[in-house]
């Protein structure tokens, strides 16, 4: 679905923002090829991918998970893939190699 | 019998002065100039008028005309009514900054008393630093007198602060041809001036109250929609240029239209000239309509933008128009720029002069009365004869 842009008429001069805190609607991450998944077995909260992401993009969620070899784990690590630029620097880093990089699907 | 309106009598003054003053009467809040000659005298009056306590306004010493405009445009962002002056290298070093200035619609007035650019050096007049910065988006006019000057900068504060216009201008007059040259200047009082353009700040202005983000990166999606709106403020200007200048002449009893056409009743030839030569060329018309030439002036006064239709109509039913050029437009086709412009609006207009480029008075190389003469010749025989080529007119062989 395309979104209809705004006219000259209706645009503010100079391309000044006037509503505050707009940036906000602004999604910055659609423009990725390759997304991060995170593994939530493999990882083990180490928590480089959260701090290198140049982008805020990893989220530290208060969500506890279990892993198959029963090891209880008080948060999880997840992707905003509105604003992942799809960089690879967390898969790149992950020292137990519990991102993988794949494909984004264009529908 | 009509009671005689009694006007004020004039006091000497340079055109830089004749500036100054009216920057002065129009009660500008800022100020941020670097002095770069001929332009200089118009600052330092200022300078003195600020240190006088005559006019209340803060005055930035900057380091560079870079700084200058900046400086001036975050002040006029502020709210601030701002003024600069500038010269050649300075308002090529401006460059960047007109273009700021213009995009974000900043109604800042600045002078212009023209020099040519380097290299090689040269401090002397002519217009190149002007028709460089022709593109920048600015409104731009030429005036050809120190009185004129005074009455434009009030007129420019007018046009700029328009709620449809909000775009800075810039005035441009002959460096020292007109900035050194003392002339009688009728100086009006701040009241009235003010009446006649009172202060309208930038309605985007910093307000903590109110906040703006100016200045942003835009996109692709949104930036050609934000130039066309320069585009159509630049439309309407010519008319409402024409509307603040006759309530001017109401008001202070002087008036000069936005294009002028003098001697053209009659005249089978127009001469394209604009600031001193426009001047000097009306001290010389008569001579040159006593020996046969029926030539008459069209004195650029609005330049940006281009007044097209006041140009249609004076050179409709003229058989030659030769433009005088004070820049060079280095390999275009006619290397005069603004003949290069004229030639653009004739085949627009599908007008049936023959047109000519002249070019002369480069780095202010002398032209006397003869040499206008000589050039009114040239307009009046070029009705039967075309000039493919420019003529660099006074070059040496």
């Amino acid at each position: 679905m395309s979104v209809r842009l705004p006219g000259w008429k209706e645009m503010a001069i100079g391309g000044i923002i006037v509503n505050p805190g707009n940036s906000l609607e602004y999604k910055t991450g659609d423009w990725k090829v390759l997304m991060p998944v995170i593994d939530q077995d493999k990882c083990i909260r180490c928590r480089i991918c959260w701090y290198v992401c140049p982008d805020n993009a990893i989220k530290e969620l208060d969500k506890p998970h279990t892993t198959k070899a029963k090891r209880v784990y008080k948060i999880s690590y997840d992707v905003d893939y509105d604003y992942c630029k799809g960089c690879g620097m967390c898969a790149q880093e992950c020292p137990v190699k519990a991102i993988d990089m794949v494909p984004v699907e264009v529908s | 019998m009509q009671a005689q309106v009694q006007y004020k009598r004039p006091i000497p003054l340079s055109t830089n002065y004749a500036v100054a003053h009216a920057a002065k009467d129009l009660d500008v809040d800022v100020i941020a100039a670097y002095p770069i000659t001929p332009q200089t005298t118009v600052v330092e009056k200022l300078s003195e008028f600020v240190a006088n306590g005559e006019l209340d306004a803060e005055f930035i010493h900057v380091e560079s005309e870079h700084s200058a405009l900046s400086a001036t445009l975050a002040a006029s962002l502020a709210g601030a009514r701002a003024f600069t002056a500038t010269a050649s290298q300075g308002l090529a070093f401006m460059h960047e900054m007109l273009h700021v200035a213009s995009g974000l619609r900043a109604p800042i007035v600045m002078s212009v008393a023209m020099r040519a650019l380097s290299a090689p050096i040269s401090i002397w007049n002519d217009q190149t630093d002007l028709f460089n910065a022709r593109d920048a988006g600015w409104i731009i006019y030429f005036v050809h007198t120190a009185q004129e000057a005074y009455d434009t900068i009030i007129q420019a504060y007018r046009l700029a602060e328009d709620r449809d216009v909000l775009l800075p201008v810039m005035v441009g007059y002959d460096g020292y041809v007109m900035s050194h040259t003392t002339e009688p200047v009728v100086v009006e009082d701040r009241e009235s001036v003010l009446k006649f353009a009172p202060k309208r700040p930038y309605p985007y202005r910093l307000d903590p109250d109110h906040p703006v983000t100016i200045g942003p990166i835009v996109p692709p999606e949104y930036y050609y929609e934000i130039k066309y709106q320069q585009v159509k403020a630049m439309e309407g200007v010519p008319e409402k240029a024409e509307e603040i200048d006759r309530e001017f002449g109401k008001t202070f009893g002087r008036s000069y239209g936005i294009m002028e056409c003098y001697m053209c009743d009659g005249a089978e030839a127009l001469i394209v000239a604009n600031a001193s030569y426009a001047a000097t060329m009306k001290s010389v018309l008569p001579d040159a309509w006593k020996q046969g030439l029926k030539v008459g002036l069209l004195r650029l006064r609005l330049y940006r933008p281009f007044p097209v239709k006041h140009f249609v109509n004076y050179t409709s039913n003229v058989k030659s128009v030769l433009v005088i050029d004070r820049a060079i437009s280095y390999g275009a086709p006619y290397q005069g720029p603004l003949a290069n412009e004229i030639a653009g609006l004739k085949v627009r207009e599908d007008l049936g002069f023959n047109l000519t480029s002249v070019v002369a008075g480069i780095g202010q190389r002398a032209m006397e009365n003869e040499d206008f003469l000589a050039i009114a010749r040239l307009a009046w025989e070029a009705r039967t004869r075309k000039y493919p080529e420019t003529i660099f007119y006074g070059v040496r062989e």
